[in-house]
């Protein structure tokens, strides 16, 4: 699937910066340093947005076509923050039976945003993933930790309304 | 080199041993279809066409990348081959758009002529899903149009290892992948320096240039216009590549007999301005060296290289010649000092310029460059445009008469005309250089250590008394190395001369495209080089403060080289640009 793009304002930190350049400075010059940089890198901003991404093809003297390639290749590497409320909806085999993807795109609908994207203002951000292993309550979503079982289309208005 | 013997369709052969089966069977006269492979640079195995059975493998191996060993039999022409290439093809088309009729690279593209040699038939065969088409034209010179993209990647290794940018790479997976720039933004959008070689590296019709054959029809419609051309001096010896000629091919007689006959008033040639800029720039030199000015100069006449500094190393840009090139050169002087000799409004003439390169129509349209309160030049054509619309005007090119170019602006020297090959800027200004030093005619005019295709070539001069080190280097990815030591301050040169694209202006993004199969066995841009020198031997100038037309326009306008009247008409200035 194609990764959709953030529309969300960059707010890193100078501390954020100084602790990812650290750790870029420990890897330099190794071959295949890229894969752990990005890594490390999303573990400190969440996301992995251009400013993060010039900042490492600088230091690591790639361009930065060459970094979002790798980016964009891995299903690891998100360009989109997480939402103040994260949905996840598991489209795993049993769930995606149920029909998860009517779920799907139902949430996909009423926020205005692609699975993989995020609400303009944060609020919300969307995720198709794979199995969560509760198949027995298929199909599943999960809110910030909270899983919802035996969901229908219907109840999705009212779990949302939670999360204002 | 130690030696294996192998079989390849029976015939026994001995090859060197760190040979793919692709090189060996070249070697035996065995051709075997292509479609990413590009030598040294794109050696990935990705598109299948090259399969072969190997005796004793499990299943067909791709011979672009497979090497050879001792007693290996090998078979490059039966059923099971033909089947596959034929479904790699249908394949291929599924996804391609098919408006072959009137595509760019109709006749000239690679997957067009591998589908006609294995007879598909079926071009809807596989025909299902398309991916999103994606049609970026917004830098006015480079279009990219995936929807004909086959994912070969050659584009994406001319950019990142011939030049050293990649600024173009592949995005996304699966049934996703399409090559793009970072985070898809357009390529005007991205430090892109249009030096074209994505677009000659390409196969197919998903990279072309900006088509403005139709600015110039119009142009030449339209009573008003008084169109003047002038054609850059590597195009006399590739043009006729667009006609079938064999590379090498010197058509410069035949070349003004067409431009004649399409409808232009003047065909002049940039020789003209190219022995301009040498006379400016050697001034320059000369300046620089006798009053600490900064050193090494380094040339301006290559616009992809030029945007490279202004993006990758702005730091340098006091480096950097204040000449405009050529082109620019030729298009002020036009406008300026031939319109008023003639008595025309210079906003009634048009200049068109025929160059072997894309980054000339960004440059054409910079806006610090138009001496005469109108852009110097007003369309730059490649030579694939230039070869169409000799085409389209219905000229038999191979049966024209030589014809010579109009005066005063089509006088040249051999000086001008090596500009078009990597050493030739540099050679061109040591001999003006040397002369201005010595005060005495030069009894040696060649200075061979700087001519030739390597990436980088030094020498040691000695003129008047002067040691000059210089270095000319072609291709960005060999600029870096010696633009690095120019930045700590460990370069010992006076003078270098850079251009954007491996081997010169020969071997340009806006030159004929030929196919991998030739571009991988010939040596483009020495072959095309080498009619270039032979031109420079050929005339009676062959020093570019000896032209004629460059004394006259010297007597009447510009008085002296460097002189106030000519730093307003030929000189300009760079910027920093942003990266991102």
């Amino acid at each position: 699937m194609k990764k959709g793009k953030t529309n969300i304002v960059f707010q890193g930190t100078k501390e954020q910066e100084e602790q990812l350049l650290d750790f870029i400075s420990r890897w330099k010059g190794e071959k295949g340093a890229l894969m752990p940089i990005l890594q490390k890198a999303q573990s400190i901003y969440g996301y992995l947005p251009i400013e993060v991404e010039e900042m490492i093809a600088e230091e690591l003297n790639l361009s930065l076509e060459e970094v979002y390639g790798v980016v964009s290749f891995y299903s690891q590497f998100t360009l989109n923050p997480k939402g103040k409320y994260a949905i996840s909806v598991c489209m795993g085999t049993a769930c995606y039976v149920k029909g998860a993807q009517l779920i799907l795109d139902e949430l996909s609908k009423k926020l205005g945003i692609k699975p993989g994207g995020i609400t303009p203002d944060g609020k919300y951000s969307l995720d198709a993933t794979r199995c969560l292993g509760a198949c027995g309550l298929a199909p599943v979503m999960v809110i910030n930790g909270q899983v919802y079982g035996k969901l229908k289309v219907e109840d999705l208005d009212k779990i949302l309304q939670k999360y204002n | 080199m130690e030696l294996v013997n192998i079989k390849i369709n029976g015939i026994p052969l001995s090859v060197q041993k760190d040979f793919t089966i692709l090189e060996a069977a070249r070697q035996a006269g065995i051709r075997i279809p292509t479609l990413c492979y590009l030598k040294g640079i794109n050696e990935i195995g990705a598109c299948r066409m090259c399969v072969v059975e190997v005796k004793g493998a499990r299943s067909l191996v791709a011979s672009c990348v497979y090497p050879v060993s001792e007693g290996m039999e090998v078979q490059t022409n039966t059923q099971k081959i033909h089947d596959s290439r034929k479904k790699t093809l249908e394949l291929i088309l599924s996804t391609h758009k098919r408006e072959c009729l009137s595509c760019v690279r109709s006749g000239n593209c690679e997957l067009q002529k591998l589908c006609r040699d294995y007879g598909i038939e079926d071009e809807r065969h596989y025909e299902g899903t398309m991916p999103e088409p994606y049609y970026d034209s917004s830098t006015g010179v480079i279009v990219r149009d995936n929807s004909k993209c086959i994912l070969c990647r050659r584009c994406v290794a001319a950019c990142a290892q011939q030049q050293g940018i990649g600024v173009i790479g592949v995005n996304d997976r699966g049934f996703d992948t399409h090559i793009g720039c970072a985070f898809d933004k357009p390529l005007a959008a991205v430090p892109c320096v249009s030096c074209g070689q994505c677009i000659v590296a390409c196969p197919t019709g998903a990279l072309h240039e900006k088509d403005d054959t139709g600015l110039v029809w119009e142009a030449l419609a339209d009573p008003s216009k008084y169109v003047i051309v002038n054609t850059a001096p590597s195009i006399r010896v590739t043009l006729g590549e667009c006609f079938g000629m064999p590379v090498g091919t010197n058509v410069k007689g035949k070349m003004v007999a067409a431009l004649r006959r399409i409808g232009f008033r003047k065909v002049f040639d940039t020789d003209f301005a190219a022995d301009l800029t040498i006379v400016e720039e050697a001034t320059e030199l000369i300046h620089r060296i006798q009053n600490g000015g900064t050193l090494p100069l380094i040339t301006s006449c290559s616009p992809g290289w030029i945007k490279y500094c202004e993006y990758y190393c702005p730091e340098l840009i006091k480096h950097l010649s204040t000449c405009k090139s050529p082109q620019q050169m030729f298009g002020a002087v036009t406008k300026t000092w031939f319109a008023q000799k003639e008595g025309i409004d210079p906003e009634d003439v048009f200049v068109v310029s025929i160059m072997p390169c894309t980054a000339k129509k960004f440059e054409s349209r910079r806006d610090e460059e138009s001496a005469s309160g109108y852009p110097d030049v007003d369309v730059a054509l490649t030579t694939r445009e230039l070869g169409h619309m000799i085409e389209r005007a219905g000229i038999d090119f191979i049966r024209l008469p030589d014809e010579e170019f109009d005066r005063p602006l089509g006088d040249s020297t051999g000086a001008g005309a090596i500009f078009g090959a990597t050493g030739g800027v540099m050679e061109a200004a040591l001999r003006t250089a040397a002369e201005m030093l010595m005060k005495k005619p030069l009894t040696k005019l060649d200075y061979r250590e700087v001519r030739g295709t390597q990436g980088v070539k030094e020498a040691d001069y000695q003129i008047a008394g002067l040691t000059l080190k210089v270095a000319a280097v072609s291709g960005l990815a060999n600029a870096k190395k010696i633009l690095e030591q120019i930045k700590t301050g460990q370069s010992e040169y006076q003078f270098v001369e850079i251009m954007a694209c491996p081997g010169g202006c020969v071997n340009g993004g806006g030159q004929p495209i030929q196919p991998a199969d030739v571009r991988n066995t010939t040596d483009l841009a020495g072959t095309r080089a080498k009619a270039l020198y032979e031109e420079d031997r050929s005339l009676p100038l062959r020093k570019s403060h000896e032209n004629p037309a460059v004394k006259v326009l010297y007597q009447d306008l510009l008085e002296y080289p460097g002189s106030e009247t000519a730093h307003e008409i030929l000189h300009t200035s760079y910027e920093k640009r942003q990266k991102y």
